[in-house]
């Protein structure tokens, strides 16, 4: 055939990117195998690890036969002097793409919803449980108001127009009796263990977003509206709260301190800070 | 054409098709450099948070005041990386570029519908990219919001130091950049439907047409909400209205008067584009490889008219799932669920094209020149890309990696990544017919490890950055004790896009060596089929002598018993079989 003028065909080429590909292959599946996820502390979250985990295995065993085929397609065809395969028949087309495709949908979809729908409902549709610890909170530029209700167990009432930065952040309305035990802190949360928690979000100025990354809890503060989340800590220890929606320049060392600790350090905790 | 036009109606206010699409690209080349330097400010402060450099201090005073980078300039900085990335480079060189270059070549037409309206897009292009640029230098600095602009930090110009004049600019170029784009997409859609020549049936098209038009189409039914959504803004910012902004909010102790708005509409209405846009971007390059890989194949691409109706349904989809951008937002969980399942939807048409690339390769005869490595190279990062975006589209998966590094990791792979080989497949495959020079193989390869290899690790390891938890838009990670052991990630993922930089000193330098030194090339240098390689290179005003006939598809490589292994459109059915 007359090929005088194409581009060479190296030998030493097809080597190096067939050898790339196979690679690479592996190289994903070691890398992406490590244990990643910060450790888990929370009921729901285990059911999104399951959803992380189911996907990493599909996809890096899925990439793995990808790129070794890739690999050997490379091979095969640099080193082939003719054309072996040029079309394939019409309906071999569309049964390897159609039967191909359907095996991601079923990977895909299956995935959603075998093991991440359950766990979207359970955490969107359950109703707060009586006994959940209820807290509100507050994202401004760049911290965290946190009000807890105190003892007669509900949040005094707030006003916008009463919001002054140094004396009253959140515009508590001394007006109302039932705000005159609320405990108020600012980037600090102490919660009890194994006891559902049920948070009121609220926003003063940007979107801003609570984040737990060991809890599995993101949810975004848009002004305006004030999403609630209930979720059930099940290991003690400290955890950090970030913020996850650009909110300005601080958004970065938007932290807050999310103490999970035993329902009698909690009581005393609470206690300690009402007689403050 | 006449001798009489002169050197500026014929290079600079042209309205050949040709020199505006060279235009495009090398003004969204120059634009590349800017954002790719902005993308190595970001890696130097990630890699090393709070470490002073006084000579960068001295060449920006604001925002590295005595060499250490203020955490307003880093968010000016990744905003404006995004936006120039995005709209004017990717948009202005793969899309409009090549859109521009190649479409009518590939139709055998002698232009553009509408060669003045073409100019103008440009032109106005050009002046959206001037205006970005300005931004940085005025009062407050360039926008900070984010790409993405999300009120109310976007509307409040007391929110940072960028919402102030610095977003006023970044929504003027936005409404530059969309006139602009939308007179090319009109164009594009309206040369394909009535400027084919004879013989060129819609199903004769070559893919990467096929790709061009209907991203087209899909950017002209996105942009207009992102339009309305930019105009509403500017009138929040300077005319009080509250199209964006609630009752009751307090910026720095202030309450503001505003009432009633809603800042979960501008996500609606900005993703209800950006989405779409993402695939606007990844189709064209898409349809450059599907085409690119027969050429280097010698046999006509797996699946034709799959590809075709999978491009279709890709974008149809693509029009009703902008939602998954907004799992976490505090939308309704069931609109959670609809979005999640009709996202994972379009893993069926994605796969079955990635299936055909594969399918393109499958008993070939494979020539590794400069295009198809590149064209191999979208493969592994559409594979890649596809997988993550499995992971984003699943609302449950979703709430720990949202706004995290993965999501950087996913977009970079595909619509930078993807884009990004597309694009440079483009350059080395279309540079003889636009200078009728050859690039130089030698360094074309030596671009294309040095591009590849460390794209994908930074993007790659980016993903696992975000799988432990470090959210994106962060000025430092060195807050957050959960975060410590991202550190010495982030310093190899700065080391590597550093070497990711330096690689394309290479392209730089083979692209003009090329210009003025490459090798005379031959008219067809790659044995193509297409009607662009039926001309000379470069082609005349007009683009062909005679306009051409067509009488087969577009894939017409070894055919049996024929001496040479392809068959070029024009060639009629009476000499050569046709085969498809
Ligand atoms: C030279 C290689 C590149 C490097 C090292 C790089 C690096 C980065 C980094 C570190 C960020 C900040 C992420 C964050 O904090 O959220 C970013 C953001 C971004 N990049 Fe790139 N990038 C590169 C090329 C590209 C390309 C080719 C595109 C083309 C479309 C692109 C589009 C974006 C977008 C849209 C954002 C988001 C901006 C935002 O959050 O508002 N990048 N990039
Ligand atoms: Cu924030
Ligand atoms: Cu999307």
């Amino acid at each position: 055939m007359t090929h005088s003028t194409s581009p060479k065909r190296g030998v030493l080429d097809v080597w190096l990117v067939s050898l790339m590909f196979l690679l690479l292959g592996a190289g994903i599946v070691l890398y992406g195998r490590r244990d990643w996820l910060p450790p888990l502390a929370s009921r729901h979250g285990a059911g999104i690890d399951d959803m992380l985990r189911y996907l990493l295995f599909t996809t890096g065993s899925l990439l793995f036969v990808a790129f070794t085929a890739l690999s050997w397609l490379v091979w095969a065809g640099g080193r082939r002097h003719v054309v072996t395969q040029r079309v394939a028949a019409a309906r071999t087309e569309v049964v390897v793409s159609l039967l191909l495709g359907m095996l991601m949908a079923a990977v895909a979809e299956g995935g959603v919803l075998a093991i991440g729908m359950p766990v979207w409902k359970e955490y969107f549709e359950a109703a707060a449980p009586p006994d959940a610890v209820q807290i509100d909170v507050t994202a401004q530029q760049f911290f965290w108001n946190v009000r807890y209700p105190g003892a007669d167990g509900v949040f005094g009432r707030v006003r916008n127009e009463l919001v002054d930065e140094a004396s009253n952040p959140v515009g508590l309305d001394s007006a109302d009796a039932r705000g005159a035990d609320d405990i108020y802190l600012v980037n600090q949360f102490i919660v009890p263990v194994d006891r559902p928690v049920h948070i009121r979000l609220h926003s003063k100025d940007m979107i801003h977003s609570f984040f737990l990354p060991h809890l599995r809890v993101k949810q975004d503060v848009i002004p305006g509206m004030t999403p609630e989340i209930t979720f059930v800590p099940t290991k003690e220890g400290t955890y950090e709260l970030a913020c996850a929606e650009l909110c300005g320049l601080g958004h970065y060392r938007m932290q807050g301190i999310f103490k999970v600790v035993a329902q009698r350090d909690y009581e005393r905790a609470l206690r300690e800070e009402a007689s403050k | 054409m006449s001798h009489s036009d002169s050197f500026i109606r014929k290079y600079i206010f042209s309205t050949d098709h040709k020199i505006i699409g060279i235009q495009y690209i090398l003004t969204g080349l120059a634009m590349a450099l800017v954002g790719g330097t902005l993308a190595g400010l970001i890696r130097l402060q990630l890699g090393w948070p709070g470490l002073q450099w006084p000579l960068l201090g001295k060449l920006m005073p604001v925002g590295m005041p005595s060499g250490v980078m203020t955490p307003e300039f880093y968010m000016a900085l990744v905003t404006m990386h995004g936006t120039i990335m995005v709209f004017f480079f990717m948009s202005f060189v793969l899309v409009s570029g090549f859109g521009n270059y190649v479409v009518p070549l590939q139709i055998g037409a002698r232009d553009m519908a509408f060669p003045l309206l073409n100019m103008l897009s440009y032109w106005i292009g050009l002046l959206g990219a001037i205006v970005i640029l300005l931004s940085f230098f005025v009062q407050g600095g360039a926008a900070a919001a984010g790409w993405t602009a999300y009120p109310p930090l976007s509307a409040v110009a007391s929110a940072m130091p960028g919402s102030a004049l610095g977003q006023t600019l970044w929504l003027l170029a936005m409404a530059l950049f969309i006139a602009s784009f939308t007179m090319s997409g009109l164009n594009i859609v309206a040369t394909v439907l009535s400027l084919r020549a004879p013989g060129m049936s819609m199903m004769r098209m070559p893919l990467t047409v096929w790709s061009y038009f209907i991203s087209a189409i899909m950017g002209l039914l996105a942009f207009p909400p992102l339009t309305a959504a930019a105009i509403m803004l500017l009138f929040d910012r300077h005319f009080d209205t509250s199209f964006f902004l609630p009752s009751g909010l307090i910026v720095a102790g202030k309450l503001l008067p505003n009432h009633g708005g809603s800042p979960l509409l501008w996500q609606h209405l900005f993703w209800f584009l950006g989405h779409p846009e993402v695939y606007v971007l990844i189709l064209p390059a898409l349809g450059i490889a599907l085409d690119m890989l027969p050429v280097f194949s010698r046999k006509p691409v797996f699946g034709y008219r799959l590809s075709v109706y999978c491009l279709m349904i890709v974008a149809v989809l693509s029009m009703i799932v902008w939602g998954h951008h907004m799992f976490v937002s505090g939308m309704s969980p069931f609109s959670g669920e609809y979005f999640s399942i009709s996202t994972m939807l379009i893993t069926v048409p994605m796969t079955i094209i990635g299936v055909n690339m594969l399918g393109s390769l499958w008993g070939a005869r494979i020539t590794l020149a400069t295009p198809m490595l590149f064209a191999l190279g979208i493969i592994a990062l559409f594979g890649v890309g596809g997988f993550g975006g499995l992971f984003l589209g699943n609302a449950t998966a979703d709430m720990q990696l949202h706004d995290t590094y993965f999501v950087v990791g996913h977009f970079h792979l595909m619509i930078g990544g993807v884009t990004l080989l597309g694009t440079f497949a483009g350059i080395y495959y279309w540079f003889p017919k636009m200078f009728g020079r050859q690039m130089s193989e030698a360094l074309g390869k030596a671009h294309f490890w040095l591009t590849f290899l460390p794209f994908f690790t930074v993007f790659f390891m980016q993903h696992f950055v975000g799988l432990q938890g470090a959210p994106r838009r962060y000025y430092a990670f060195t807050t957050y004790e959960y975060l410590n052991r991202t550190h010495g990630q982030n310093v190899v993922i700065s080391l590597v896009a550093f070497l990711l930089m330096a690689g394309q000193l290479v392209f730089a330098l083979n692209f003009i060596w090329s210009l003025v030194a490459g090798r005379a090339s031959e008219r067809n240098p790659w044995h193509a089929t297409t009607l662009e390689w039926e001309t000379s290179s470069p082609p005349p005003h007009g683009n062909f002598v005679e306009i051409p006939t067509v009488h087969r598809w577009a894939y017409e490589y070894s055919v049996a018993g024929e001496a040479l292994d392809y068959t070029p459109q024009t060639v009629p059915a009476r000499q050569v079989a046709v085969t498809a």
